[in-house]
């Protein structure tokens, strides 16, 4: 079983990106489970999603606390929030930001990954919304999901334009993954 | 018997667990919805309010009404009228309804009530436990507590089935983790209209109120016949203990998913020692277990899915052999520092020649989460009880000492 820990702030959609992961994971014939760590949610909060994903039914319900994957969609939280607790030393922490890695100080052994979320999110969708760009970038930096099966649960939750430029920026972040990992 | 599951993913779909019992609701084709919004509760009745819109629930009233007092009186005449009756709520909202729902059991409607389950107030708190339906103990009401969404969502079409048997006719309680499944994303399979009209037969009452036919329903009764309202409901309840089983297995003959019916056992042949919980925390128990089975140890599980009627029979049956019984509980009675599965395991093992240490342990209040290394700290405890007597009899688990 993969787990999966989505950080980021209330409105930002890091429970929808942990939800559509589920359904991406299920379309690829995983089994799978999201939810969110129930905040009193207002907007700018800092909230947490999970996503478990497993070859098998999943039955555990607590909280996910040794995520192998951490996705942080805002990084003004690095400094109120310890997204590196409890990370899986063989682990992915994935980092919404314009620096690069090695400008991230934390405590942890697991590998830390870049990305411009925000800026493909601009570029491509025209509004600064990254969820769907960071699953994206999820799929390329970790190869747990196949990136078409994030794109159709995308385009199925969001109809019509707005899931196809969605879809195109999923494409760009995963492209752009699988380049850094060559 | 352990539940089985014909697991295919090519039936199922990924959705949240309050649409998996909405749709329930909906293809166990109700005549009245009445409900008013509170969380965790709110996607349940917003999904069923989007299918009224979409006009897919025909012939349905869906009636909007200023509080859950409001609602639940509504459906005291929907059913007494002879309509097949829902409503769905938590916490508070079913603190206010206490007074109706004796109401709806003693006049014998088979009203069917998701409670997705909450803590209550003071102080304020929207996150899970099972204080809001435990405390709703004695008001007459089947209550049944689901583990995953599928069974919740399975759990509806039984629950209509049982509540409007001809031999039971008592309201019936859903009881899902507040969050824990109402708001969670999983793979189901979304109960299909045709398997359960199969299942589930049209209501069709004996007694129902018609102008042509003038009867009252809740009249009074004084000293001389009260008595005998009060042990008809307790026969009633009996009754339900047989249908409940039967639901559960005509349900697997149609669907193909079984969860046990007034209880499930898992892993307690030859187990050493015996959990007992309800509801969502039974998954993460499953994962345990199959962890210290795995090496070679004896612990086992009695999940009970009907709370009330209370399975005496399946549960001393299911204890017997143990040598020490753990009891989980998401509530507590206050001034007797117990948990009401505790308290009533406790009690139906007196009176019999079953000698069996039980501890009990208060647990996820206002949905602190419980992680394995909680469970692990209960077994760990058990074994040492088992050999050396029971230290703390009940006790609550996860205490914070630096707040106190």
């Amino acid at each position: 079983m993969k787990e999966i820990r989505i950080h980021g702030r209330g409105g930002q959609g890091s429970v929808t990106a942990a939800e559509l992961l589920a359904v991406a994971a299920f379309a690829d014939g995983k089994f799978s489970q999201a939810f969110p760590a129930f905040g009193v949610e207002r907007r700018g909060a800092p909230v947490q999603a999970f996503t478990r994903i497993s070859d098998s039914t999943i039955r555990l319900r607590s909280q996910v606390y040794e995520p192998d994957y951490v996705i942080v969609q805002d990084p003004t939280l690095l400094e109120i929030v310890d997204v590196a607790s409890g990370v899986k030393d063989e682990g992915i922490i994935l980092i919404n930001t314009e620096f690069a890695p090695e400008t991230f100080k934390l405590d942890t052994k697991a590998k830390i990954i870049t990305i411009d979320a925000t800026r493909i999110a601009l570029d491509v969708i025209g509004r600064p919304i990254v969820n769907t760009v960071l699953i994206g970038a999820f799929a390329g930096a970790t190869g747990e999901i196949d990136p078409e099966s994030i794109q159709n649960a995308v385009k199925e939750r969001f109809p019509g334009k707005v899931g196809e430029k969605n879809a195109e920026a999923i494409q760009r972040a995963y492209e752009i993954m699988m380049g850094v990992k060559k | 018997m352990t539940a089985t599951h014909d697991v295919d993913m090519e039936k199922m779909v990924v959705v949240e667990g309050s649409y998996s019992v909405a749709h329930a609701v909906k293809v166990c084709r109700p005549n009245v919805i009445s409900a008013y919004p509170i969380t965790p509760q709110t996607h349940i009745v917003e999904d069923l309010s989007q299918f009224m819109a979409d006009g897919e629930i025909p012939g349905c009233e869906y009636l909007n009404v200023e509080s859950e007092f409001s609602a639940i009186s509504a459906l005291v005449g929907a059913s007494a009228a002879g309509a097949r009756t829902y409503s769905a709520t938590t916490s508070q909202g079913l603190e206010l309804m206490h007074e109706v729902l004796f109401n709806v059991s003693g006049m014998r409607l088979p009203v069917v009530m998701t409670v997705v389950n909450r803590a209550v107030s003071a102080p304020i708190n929207i996150w899970n436990d099972h204080q809001d339906s435990i405390s709703q103990r004695d008001t007459g009401w089947i209550q049944l507590y689901a583990e995953d969404t599928q069974e919740a969502a399975d759990m509806t079409a039984q629950a209509f089935k049982i509540a409007e048997d001809k031999d039971v006719l008592m309201p019936a309680m859903v009881c899902m983790d507040g969050f824990i499944l109402s708001h969670v994303y999983e793979p189901v399979v979304l109960l299909e209209q045709d398997l359960v009209d199969q299942y589930l037969p049209t209501f069709d009452p004996e007694f129902v109120l018609d102008p042509k036919n003038p009867m009252s329903f809740g009249a009074f009764a004084d000293p001389s016949t009260y008595t005998e309202f009060r042990y008809l409901q307790e026969k009633a309840m009996g009754v339900a203990l047989r249908k409940i089983e039967d639901a559960a297995n005509e349900f697997n003959e149609i669907f193909g998913r079984y969860y046990g019916g007034l209880i499930e056992e898992y892993n307690t042949e030859d187990a050493e020692i015996i959990i007992m919980a309800m509801g969502s925390i039974i998954g993460t128990l499953k994962d345990v277990i199959d962890a210290h089975s795995s090496k070679g140890e004896k612990i086992g599980l009695v999940k009970v899915r009907s709370f009330r009627p209370f399975p005496k029979f399946e549960i001393k049956k299911a204890l017997k052999d143990a040598k020490m019984v753990v009891v989980l509980d998401k509530n507590i009675s206050i001034g007797l520092n117990e948990g009401a599965l505790f308290t009533e395991t406790k009690a139906c093992l007196y009176n019999t020649h079953i000698d069996v240490p039980v501890a009990g342990y208060m647990i996820g209040h206002g949905g602190r989460d419980i992680p394995v290394s909680t469970i692990e700290k209960i077994i760990d405890e058990a074994k040492a009880a088992m050999k050396t007597g029971i230290d703390i009899e009940s006790q609550f688990t996860d205490l914070r000492e630096e707040l106190l």
